[in-house]
């Protein structure tokens, strides 16, 4: 962008609105109605809430990308080799369904109507301004932005970061009363009845992905209340969250096909943020069931797993980045 | 004890002044059976008003939640659990004094081997209060101990370092209290014996188990302490080591370092030391025990100072040299972000109060001037503080995915809290010092003889 102009994001300063909307941030409309504008710069400084305040990958193996060029002569290119790491265990049998998830790198736009989506179906709580300030937005899936490149000109990259589903899962070895446990089927689960908070987890996990209900957010209100989902448990003050990868929409689905006496299908079950996801960047499914979509993401040479040197394992996948840059 | 009753001239002796056994008694006991003293009454009052705020500012916590303090989703603990492993550390000295110098014959602990187990056990309790009020919900802590219930097989981790923690700190409260008890009984009979009012008798009569002072009871009371201390000896290694499997065990790049648990003891041995001093220095000036708690006392104990305080450098060290050796960029990050990040100026505290401001006691002229060694022992205090702010803020606020980075400081409610335990920890000395024998007296009288002139 110029250094000579300005971005306004439009949308904000309703003034006939829920309490949600009202009177939340400015209205830039009049804007476009005026030919000329003058900038004046005032004294004082202004702190923004924001959900993450470092942009660099620091050299980090986060996000991996190349271009459409080497993509076409190497499909794996810009990826690594996966690893062969030891484990001091025996591997658990995975037999039955074994949920994973891939994200396309390359497909996700950073539009963040997965984060909305999970919001709305998990009942995450909405914690507002001051609680963001404090660095504790309760999303159970985050938009990770990094820039890179030429520092004014840098090129951007989008990775949504959910809870891996690590098969060796760091949080469940520290929990001292295994409020958060593995599934057979491979998901990293939390019983919030369990929990009595002591963040062990939270402060274990590489990707920093576990939220905690720093006070009482459910309230008493029953009108207010109709916005949840019954589905969904409401978790109290001081015990831990996170993403369940939709374990009730698997429940469910699982009910319906057992009651039809069948097994179920790839794409039955889809997670609220694939089901939101305008371009299709999220595939959720069986990784037992070969044909399924997640299956060929999983054997896809542009599939890699974040952090993978940690050897946790996790269930939830990526495909490199393309790039055009001819 | 033929070997205390020879004269030795090489030996300088334990008790400076000549004394009977009868002004020994007089020397420790005469204070507890007097009114309290002004400068008492004063530390009492401000102890008790610091304990209130902190009760205060933990209740306003529990009813409200872990929200009023500053942590947030990528710091889930700071002040609480370094205020824990602080306490936890200031622990051993007394132990270390007690069982591991009773065991090496050190007869100069006997002077201070009760005040340093009595800290002890104040400290242990000051730490204990942290793992409760970090939970999320503390009225479900008795889900950490193993008790038989009706919930199935929902049950303990028993591959959780905090449940580890739960062990090893019971047992070490439980083991350092009876130690402390076991040799209190002698002069808490002795203190029943003196005494001229009827209720003192009566509770002392009762707490004194009896003791008649025989030579069979004498003798049961040695081996005891002997068995007891070979007991508590392996839990000054123990303790602190599983306090540092908490961060040793986990993925974190600086947490996870296979050095932690010696580095661990010798911090807390350097930590307790450090509180000792503070105390003692104190206490021998305002009750009078300028013969017992002698120069020479504060002498050795700067010593262990500057063997633990280099052992500690010696693991700062290490840390940084396998940081760059292992060539993993995390943990490579992890310490020169310490050393330069945003907390360097805590990572600066820590290696200035821990590494190099006990190299200063190589001087002897400087480790018998008092004055001099009650502000040193207040650096280690605060160095050991921030070694455990530094361990675990810094690690924790920049991990492994830079978009999670982010920046912690304590509320006022964190704060009022740390205040607080020191509340109690005082309020608990100065009950102590008040009520009990502060010096062993009967274990005085046994080395008094030590290098004393031949009358």
């Amino acid at each position: 962008m110029d250094k000579l102009t300005i971005g306004l994001a439009l949308g904000y300063g309703r003034s006939v609105a829920s309490k949600v909307a009202k009177d939340v941030g400015v209205n830039a409309y009049p804007f476009s109605r005026t030919k000329y504008v003058s900038l004046t710069k005032i004294a004082g400084r202004k702190d923004l809430a924001l959900t993450q305040t470092h942009h660099s990958m620091e050299g980090r193996d986060i996000v991996r990308e190349t271009t459409v060029n080497e993509w076409s002569k190497d499909s794996s290119a810009g990826n690594k080799p996966k690893m062969e790491l030891m484990s001091m265990w025996e591997d658990h049998k995975k037999t039955g369904h074994q949920w994973a998830m891939a994200m396309d790198l390359n497909k996700c736009t950073g539009c963040s109507s997965c984060i909305v989506s999970c919001n709305a179906e998990n009942n995450v709580p909405v914690v507002g301004k001051e609680e963001v300030f404090k660095r504790r937005e309760m999303h159970w899936i985050r938009l990770d932005r990094y820039y890179q490149g030429d520092e004014n000109n840098p090129e951007v990259v989008h990775m949504p970061m959910t809870c891996q589903h690590c098969e060796n899962a760091p949080c469940e070895s520290v929990c001292p009363v295994l409020a958060t446990v593995h599934s057979s089927d491979g998901i990293n689960q939390m019983a919030y009845n369990r929990c009595v908070g002591t963040r062990y987890c939270a402060n274990n996990c590489p990707y920093k992905v576990r939220r905690f209900n720093w006070f009482k957010y459910p309230h008493d209100d029953l009108v207010e209340n109709m916005v949840l989902n019954p589905d969904v448990s409401v978790r109290s003050r001081g015990v831990m969250e996170k993403c369940s990868l939709c374990v009730q929409r698997i429940q469910e689905k699982k009910l319906v096909a057992k009651k039809e006496r069948r097994s179920i299908f790839d794409g039955e079950i889809q997670t609220a943020c694939q089901q939101s996801c305008p371009s299709d960047a999220i595939v959720f499914g069986d990784m037992n069931d070969p044909k399924s979509k997640v299956a060929m993401s999983l054997k896809n040479p542009r599939n890699y797993t974040v952090l993978e040197e940690l050897n946790v394992r996790p269930r939830v996948s990526y495909l490199t980045k393309t790039r055009n840059k001819d | 004890m033929s070997a205390q009753d020879e004269i030795c001239h090489l030996r300088t002796p334990l008790v400076e002044k000549e004394r009977t056994y009868k002004q020994i008694s007089d020397d420790v006991l005469n204070t507890l059976e007097k009114g309290p003293s002004k400068y008492w009454l004063i530390g009492f009052t401000v102890a008790v008003l610091t304990l209130t705020l902190g009760v205060t500012s933990i209740g306003y916590q529990i009813a409200t939640g872990i929200g009023t303090w500053g942590l947030n989703k990528t710091i889930g603990w700071s002040w609480d659990i370094t205020n824990f492993v602080f306490w936890v550390g200031i622990g051993h000295a007394g132990t270390l004094i007690s069982a591991i110098l009773l065991i090496f014959r050190q007869k100069w602990r006997t002077s201070i081997n009760r005040a340093a187990e009595a800290m002890t056990l104040f400290a242990v309790c000051c730490a204990g209060i942290y793992p409760l009020i970090h939970m999320g919900r503390p009225w479900l802590a008795f889900w950490m101990f193993p008790y038989p219930n009706s919930r199935g097989s929902l049950w303990l981790n028993f591959r959780s370092p905090l449940l580890w923690d739960v062990f090893a700190i019971s047992t070490y409260l439980t083991v350092s209290a009876v130690f402390w008890y076991i040799g209190l009984i002698p002069d808490l009979a002795a203190i029943r014996d003196r005494t001229t009012s009827k209720l003192r008798k009566k509770i002392f009569g009762v707490i004194s188990l009896g003791w008649d002072g025989a030579n069979r009871t004498w003798h049961r009371y040695e081996i005891l302490c002997l068995i007891l201390a070979g007991l508590a000896t392996p839990l000054v290694l123990s303790v602190h080591t599983i306090v540092s499997f908490d961060f040793a065990t986990s993925v974190i790049p600086g947490w996870h370092t296979t050095i932690f648990p010696p580095y661990f003891v010798a911090g807390a041995v350097f930590s307790g030391f450090g509180m000792v001093l503070t105390l003692l220095i104190v206490t021998r000036k305002l009750m009078n025990f300028e013969h017992y708690i002698t120069v020479n006392h504060i002498e050795s104990m700067c010593k262990v100072l500057i063997l633990t305080g280099s052992m500690v450098g010696l693991a700062y060290g290490t840390e940084f040299f396998i940081a760059w050796y292992s060539g993993n960029p995390y943990e490579r990050f992890t310490f020169i972000n310490r050393a330069t990040g945003p907390y360097a100026w805590a990572y600066w505290i820590m290696v200035s109060c821990n590494v190099i401001s006990p190299q200063l006691l190589w001087f002897k002229k400087l480790r018998t001037n008092l004055v001099f060694v009650f502000i040193l022992s207040i650096f280690v205090n605060i160095g050991m503080w921030f070694e455990r702010f530094v361990i675990i803020t810094t690690s924790l606020h920049r991990d492994y995915l830079p978009s999670s980075w982010a920046m912690y400081s304590p509320t006022w409610v964190e704060i009022c809290e740390f205040i607080g335990s020191f509340g109690l920890f005082f309020t608990l000395f100065l009950l102590f010092i008040r009520f009990l024998p502060a010096i062993a007296v009967s274990e005085v009288k046994g080395v008094y003889k030590f290098a004393q002139k031949k009358n």
